[in-house]
C-alpha cells in the first residue's frame, strides 16, 4: 500500500491531519483517525513535537512541546505512532536535555544561544564506540533485566547492559569489542521464533514505570554529609522526601547539595521549571567538585535535565517523567540513584496551565482534580526494590521532591499531597533563612518516618549511643522553644542558670551543630562520624555545664571556656587527618570543667 | 467578506466580519488560517488604527487582543487586516538616547528607526547550556546591596517595594553608580515603564539627564494614562532592545523595568476578558511561565562579551510579600531587595530590610579576588549579629533593657549602628566595597572575639579593628 495515494496518510503511510485551532501550547487537530492516547506526533512545517492527550471524534488535542507562535488552522500534523519515550543506553552520564531528552549540547551546535524550535537531535552520541564486554555465550537463555555485559561509561560508573524487560528467549549471538549505540551486538530468539536485535540501548516510554520484582522495606540511610538531614531527619536509601519552602528558604542550595553529596552511585537532578543560571551553576560546578569517596568529577555520575522556567511549559510537564524513567533504568542495573526535582510545584502548574486550557473542570485553587493521584503516581515509582532479571540484584532509586508554596503557605494543594505520599518533611523556615541559619530546615515542625527503619543501621555503623543522642538534642531543641516562651516575657536574666544553662547548650546544638555552610569547603560536607563525635562533644558540654552548674559554677565563667570556640569551630575542622582533633576536644573539655571545681561557689 | 490588498500575495487580508467586542477582545470571523501571536492592524470607522496580536486561532475564528482601547470600533464598519508577521521590532545604535512609547513609536519627537534587524520580541528561551555562570561583581556603591546582598552582572534582582517608598531613588542611584571594578566597558541602560505616572517618568528621565546617563539610555514609556494593553508589550520591547545592545554590540546592559505590578494587572485584565480559569486572587494560572519570559532574559553567554543585569521594581499590594506578584517574582528573580515601613519612618535611606533581602549569586560574585577575602565571613556575621540585635530590639520593649545579659546589650547596639550607620546612607553618597566592609568591621569590633563565629580567625586578626567602637 503506496501511502501517498491513501487520503490523510503522508507519503511514510502514517496518518496525518491539519490543525484546527491554537491556543498557547494547546492545539486542536482534525483528521488524526487511529491516533492514540499519548502519541506523539509532528505539528506544522518547523515539526514541533507533541503530545495526544485527549481525542473527542475525530478531534485530538494535543500539548506541543514547543513554542506555537506563528502556527495556523490548516498547518499539518503527523503522528509517530509511539508514545513519549526515552532512549536509554551509554552516554546518558554527564549529559544535561530538555524535558524531551533533547541534548542541549547538541541544541547549541544546531540552533545557538537560544533554543530555537522544531530541532529534534538524538539523546544520546551516535557516532562514539563503548567498548562492549560480553558476560553471557550464545546459547544461554536470558530474559529482561539479564545483563548481556559491561560498558565503561564513566570512570565511576560500569554501564551494565540489559535485556530489555518483558523479552525472554536464546541468545543467538553476542559479540564484544567496540560499538556506536547503533551498531548491533548480536540478537535472540524469543519462545514464539521472533528475532530480536540487540544493541547497547533500549526505549522506554516515559509515563509508565519500569517493572520490578518486588519492593522491599528501606534499611539504609543515604547519607547526604548534611548535618540536620543525616542526623535528625534522615531519608532512606529508596525512599520519598519533600522539602516545601518559600523563596529564599534555600530549597535550590539544600538539592543541589543533596546532588553533590548524597550517598548514591547515580544522580537525576531535574530542574523543572526554575532558574537558567542555577542549572549553568550546576553545570560549571559539578566537573570541578570530588566524590568525596572515589575523589573523581561528580558530573560522572549526574545525569541533568534542564526546563527552566521560560522554557515551553507543557516540556516541564514531561520533564520528571524523563528524570525518573532514566532514574529507573539505572537502579535496574542495581545502582542507587537519587532523584532531586526541583520543583514540583512548577511541574503541578505546568498541569493546571494545560487542564485549564481544555477547560477542564478545576478543582482546588485550579489545579485539576487528579493533582493528587499524578503526585502520588510520580512518587511511587521511589523504592527499593528486587530488579527484574534471573538474579537477585537490588537497586534503589530515592525522591527527593522540592515544593514551592505560594507566599510559603503549606495548606496549599501540591504540598498537602505531596505530604500524603512522601515519608520525610524537611519544612525550610522563612525566618530561619532570614537570620541566615542554613539549611533552614526547621527542627521542631520537621519528620522522618524512617528514623525506626534505620535504627539498626545506625546502631551498628555509627554507634549504639546515636538514637539517644539524637532523642537528647531534639528534646533540648522543644525544652528551649519552651523556654523562649517565659523568656519572651521576662527576660533571660530572670531564668534560673539550669535553665540558663538548657538554653546555652541548645544554642550550641542549632549554631554549632545544626547550621552548616555550603559554601564553606570544608563544612559543606561532614562524615557521619564526624556528625557523631561533633554532636557527642557538644552534648557533653552540656552535661558537664549542668553538673558545674549544679556544684555553683557561675555560667558566665563556663561561656568564657576558651574550648568553647574549639566546639564552635568543629564545623570547618577538617577530616582530612582523621578524627582525632574531635577526641582531643573531648579531652580538654573534660579537663576544663574539672579545673572550674573548688572554691567557685558564687 | 475579504478582500485582498495586493492579488500577488494572499495576505495582508482585510477583514470586516468582527462578530463580538469585549472589553479589549475582538473575535473575528471567517479567519481560516491566522497565525497564533500574528500581528493586526485595525482600522477603526474614523480611520484611526490600532494594533493587536491573535490570542486564539481556529477554523472561522480568530480571537485579537487589541493593544489600546477599543473605545469607538464597532462590528460593522471596523477592519481587521493580518499582517502575517508575529511581533517585532526594529532595532539599531540609533535607539541609544531615545524615548518610545510602550509599542516602540518615538515618543520625543524624534525620528522612526529605521532598520533592517527587525527582532521577534517574544524572544527563545536561552539555552541553559550556553549561559556563562554570572560572577563579576556589580558596585552600586550601596552599602545594604555590596555588602549584604551582592547584585553580579546578568543577574535579575528585583526591588519590592511599596506606595509611598523610596524605589525609584534607590533605582536612578543604583543606574549612577554601578560600575564593575577594574573596568571601563561599554554600558547602557535600558529603561522600561509600565503604567507609571508621568512624574516619575519625568524624575527618571531627568536624572538620566543629569547624570549624563541618557544618551546612553533607552526609554520605553507606556504611562499610567497609556492603554493598559500595551504594558503586556512593552517590557519585551525593552529586553529585545537590551538583547540586541548586549549580544550584537557587545555591551553591559541594565534593564530597569517598573512597575511589574502594573504588568501584571494588565495580564489579568486579558485574562478575565477571555474567561480564563482564574489562579490565585485572579491572576492568570500561567503567570508565573509568563514572568519567567521576561525575567530569564536576564544573564550572560559564553564567547560573547555583552551582558543583561535587570533590575524589576514592584509595588507589595498593601505591603503584603505573599501576594502573588512579588511571590512568583521571587521564585523566578536571583534574590530580592525588600523595602521596608518601619526604616522609612525611622528616617532610614534606603529604607531596605537586609533580612528579608537576598542575592542568590552573591556568593558567585565575592571573595579575594572579587571583593576582598572577609566579605563572606564579614556578611554572615553582620546578618547574624543584626536578626540577634533585633530580637532583642522587640524583647527589651517588653522586659526593659536592664534585663538583658550584658552580651544582648551589645547586640541591641550593634543592631541601631547596622541601620543608622551601615544601611543608611546619602542619595549622593557613594561607597566602595572597602568602605563598607571596613564599616561593617567597625560595627562587628563591639563583639568579644569569641562571639565572631562566621568570620575566620586569620581575618579576624588582619581586620578587626581592636579597640573600635568599644562603646
Amino acid at each position: 500500500m503506496k501511502g501517498a495515494a491513501v487520503p490523510g496518510r503522508d507519503a511514510d503511510g502514517r496518518l496525518s491531519g491539519r490543525v484546527a485551532k491554537v491556543s498557547g501550547p494547546v492545539v486542536i487537530a482534525e483528521g488524526l483517525e487511529g491516533a492514540k492516547m499519548f502519541d506523539v506526533v509532528r505539528v506544522g512545517d518547523l515539526g514541533l513535537v507533541g503530545e495526544i492527550i485527549r481525542i473527542i471524534g475525530g478531534q485530538a488535542t494535543i500539548q506541543v512541546y514547543e513554542d506555537t507562535t506563528g502556527m495556523r488552522p490548516g498547518d499539518k500534523v503527523d503522528n509517530t505512532g509511539e508514545a513519549l519515550s526515552v532512549e536509554l543506553g551509554p552516554g546518558l552520564l554527564t549529559s544535561i536535555y530538555d524535558g524531551v531528552q533533547r541534548p542541549l549540547d547538541i541544541l547549541k551546535k544546531q540552533g545557538g544561544d537560544f533554543i530555537a524550535r522544531g530541532f529534534v537531535a538524538a539523546p544520546l552520541d551516535e557516532t562514539k564506540k563503548w567498548s562492549f564486554a560480553p558476560s553471557r555465550k550464545t546459547g544461554e537463555r536470558v530474559s529482561g533485566g539479564d545483563i548481556l555485559g559491561m560498558v565503561d561509561e564513566t570512570p565511576l560508573i560500569v554501564h551494565k547492559i540489559m535485556v530489555p524487560p518483558g523479552i525472554t528467549g536464546i541468545l543467538l549471538d553476542l559479540r564484544g569489542g567496540d560499538f556506536t549505540i547503533r551498531d548491533q551486538i548480536g540478537k535472540l530468539r524469543t519462545d514464539d521464533g521472533r528475532e530480536i536485535p540487540l544493541t547497547l540501548t533500549q526505549r522506554w516510554q516515559v509515563r509508565v514505570q519500569r517493572p520490578v520484582k518486588r519492593k522491599l522495606p528501606p534499611k539504609t540511610p543515604l547519607i547526604t554529609g548534611q548535618r540536620v538531614i543525616d542526623g535528625f531527619f534522615p531519608v532512606a536509601k529508596g525512599g520519598t522526601a519533600a522539602i516545601p519552602g518559600p523563596f529564599g528558604s534555600g530549597k535550590t542550595v539544600t538539592q543541589q547539595q543533596l546532588a553533590k553529596w548524597a550517598e548514591a552511585d547515580v544522580v537525576v537532578y531535574v530542574g523543572c521549571g526554575e532558574r537558567g543560571n542555577e542549572m549553568t551553576e550546576v553545570l560549571t560546578e559539578f566537573p570541578k567538585l570530588e566524590d568525596p569517596k572515589s575523589k573523581r568529577p561528580l558530573m560522572e555520575r549526574t545525569i541533568l535535565i534542564a526546563n527552566t522556567s521560560n522554557m515551553p511549559v507543557a516540556a516541564r510537564e514531561a520533564s520528571i517523567y524523563t528524570g525518573i524513567t532514566i532514574a529507573e533504568y539505572y537502579r535496574d542495573m542495581g545502582y542507587d540513584v537519587a532523584l532531586m526535582a526541583d520543583s514540583t510545584s512548577r511541574w503541578a502548574e505546568a498541569l493546571r496551565e494545560i487542564s485549564g486550557r481544555l477547560e477542564e473542570m478545576p478543582g482546588e485553587e485550579g489545579y485539576p482534580a487528579y493533582l493528587g493521584r499524578r503526585l502520588a503516581e510520580f512518587y511511587e515509582r521511589s523504592g527499593k526494590v528486587v530488579v527484574i532479571g534471573s538474579e537477585d540484584k537490588e537497586g534503589s532509586v530515592s525522591v527527593i521532591g522540592a515544593v514551592s508554596p505560594p507566599g510559603g503557605d503549606t495548606s496549599e494543594p501540591v504540598s498537602q499531597n505531596t505530604l500524603r505520599v512522601t515519608r520525610v518533611f524537611w519544612a525550610l523556615d522563612a525566618s530561619l533563612a532570614n537570620r541566615r541559619h542554613f539549611p533552614s530546615i526547621n527542627w521542631l515542625t520537621s519528620y522522618s518516618l524512617y528514623m525506626n527503619d534505620l535504627s539498626d543501621w545506625y546502631n551498628e555503623k555509627v554507634s549504639k549511643a546515636w538514637i539517644g543522642m539524637r532523642n537528647e538534642a531534639m528534646e533540648l531543641l522543644q525544652k528551649e522553644a519552651e523556654l523562649q516562651e517565659i523568656v519572651q516575657l521576662v527576660g533571660s536574666d530572670a531564668l534560673p542558670e539550669r535553665e540558663k544553662g538548657v538554653l546555652d547548650v541548645a544554642r550550641m546544638v542549632r549554631e554549632d551543630y545544626l547550621q552548616q555552610s555550603a559554601y564553606d569547603d570544608v563544612d559543606t560536607y561532614s562524615s557521619i562520624q564526624k556528625q557523631y563525635l561533633m554532636l557527642r562533644n557538644i552534648l557533653k558540654f552540656g552535661e558537664l555545664e549542668r553538673d558545674a552548674i549544679d556544684r555553683g559554677v557561675p555560667l558566665a565563667r563556663i561561656v568564657q571556656l576558651p574550648v568553647r570556640e574549639k566546639l564552635a569551630r568543629m564545623k570547618t575542622t577538617s577530616e582530612k587527618n582523621g578524627l582525632q582533633p574531635f577526641e582531643d576536644i573531648h579531652q580538654e573539655m573534660l579537663t576544663a570543667f574539672s579545673d572550674l571545681k573548688g572554691g567557685e561557689v558564687a | 467578506m475579504s478582500t485582498s490588498s495586493n492579488p500577488a500575495a494572499p495576505l495582508p487580508v482585510d477583514y470586516r466580519t468582527i462578530e463580538r467586542i469585549a472589553g479589549p477582545l475582538l473575535f473575528v470571523e471567517g479567519v481560516d488560517n491566522a497565525a497564533y501571536g500574528e500581528i493586526v492592524e485595525i482600522t477603526m470607522p474614523d480611520g484611526a488604527t490600532r494594533r493587536g496580536q491573535i490570542l486564539e486561532s481556529r477554523r472561522g475564528l480568530a480571537i485579537v487582543q487589541v493593544f489600546g482601547p477599543t473605545m469607538g470600533m464597532n462590528v460593522n464598519a471596523t477592519s481587521v487586516r493580518f499582517t502575517g508577521e508575529v511581533a517585532r521590532l526594529g532595532v539599531s545604535d540609533e535607539m541609544l538616547g531615545r524615548v518610545f512609547d510602550g509599542l516602540g513609536q518615538p515618543r520625543d519627537g524624534g525620528a522612526r528607526i529605521v532598520s533592517k534587524t527587525r527582532l521577534e520580541i517574544v524572544g527563545n528561551a536561552m539555552n541553559p547550556y550556553s549561559r556563562e555562570e554570572p560572577s563579576e561583581f556589580i558596585q552600586t556603591g550601596m552599602s545594604n546591596i555590596d555588602g549584604m546582598n551582592t547584585l553580579v552582572r546578568g543577574q535579575k534582582l528585583p526591588i519590592f517595594s511599596a506606595a509611598g517608598l523610596p524605589h525609584n531613588a534607590l533605582a536612578a542611584q543604583i543606574v549612577r553608580q554601578a560600575k564593575v571594578l577594574g573596568a571601563s566597558e561599554n554600558f547602557a541602560v535600558v529603561f522600561g515603564a509600565m503604567g507609571i505616572t508621568s512624574e516619575e517618568a519625568n524624575y527618571f528621565v531627568s536624572e538620566f539627564e543629569r547624570t549624563g546617563a541618557l544618551e546612553r539610555t533607552v526609554v520605553f514609556l507606556n504611562l499610567s494614562s497609556d492603554p493598559s494593553m500595551e504594558r503586556v508589550i512593552t517590557p519585551r520591547m525593552a529586553l529585545t532592545t537590551a538583547e540586541f545592545l548586549a549580544y550584537e554590540r557587545e555591551m553591559h546592559v541594565l534593564v530597569v523595568l517598573t512597575d511589574m505590578t502594573n504588568y501584571c494587572e494588565a495580564l489579568r485584565e486579558i485574562s478575565a476578558a477571555r474567561e480564563e480559569v482564574p489562579g490565585r486572587r485572579g491572576y492568570p494560572g500561567y503567570m508565573y511561565t509568563d514572568l519567567a519570559t521576561i525575567y530569564e532574559r536576564a544573564g550572560k553567554i559564553k564567547g560573547r562579551h555583552g551582558s543583561i543585569t535587570q533590575l524589576p521594581i514592584l509595588t507589595m499590594p498593601a505591603d503584603d510579600i505573599t501576594h502573588p506578584i512579588p511571590d512568583l517574582t521571587g521564585y523566578i528573580t536571583e534574590g530580592q531587595v525588600v523595602m521596608a515601613r518601619d526604616l522609612q519612618r525611622r528616617g532610614v535611606y534606603p529604607p531596605v530590610d537586609v533580612l528579608l533581602s537576598l542575592s542568590r549569586l552573591m556568593n558567585q560574585g565575592i571573595g579575594k579576588t572579587r571583593t576582598r577575602e572577609d566579605h563572606r565571613g564579614v556578611a554572615d556575621q553582620l546578618f547574624a549579629s543584626y536578626a540577634t540585635g533585633k530580637d532583642q530590639r522587640a524583647l527589651s520593649a517588653i522586659v526593659g533593657e536592664e534585663a538583658l545579659s550584658e552580651v544582648d546589650r551589645i547586640y541591641l547596639k550593634i543592631a541601631e549602628r547596622f541601620e543608622k550607620e551601615f544601611v543608611n546612607q546619602g542619595y549622593e553618597e557613594e561607597r566602595t566595597i572597602q568602605d563598607t566592609l571596613n564599616k561593617g568591621w567597625d560595627i562587628l569590633s563591639a563583639l568579644p572575639e569569641r562571639e565572631l563565629k562566621r568570620i575566620k580567625p586569620e581575618f579576624i586578626a588582619k581586620y578587626r579593628q581592636s579597640g573600635a567602637g568599644n562603646s
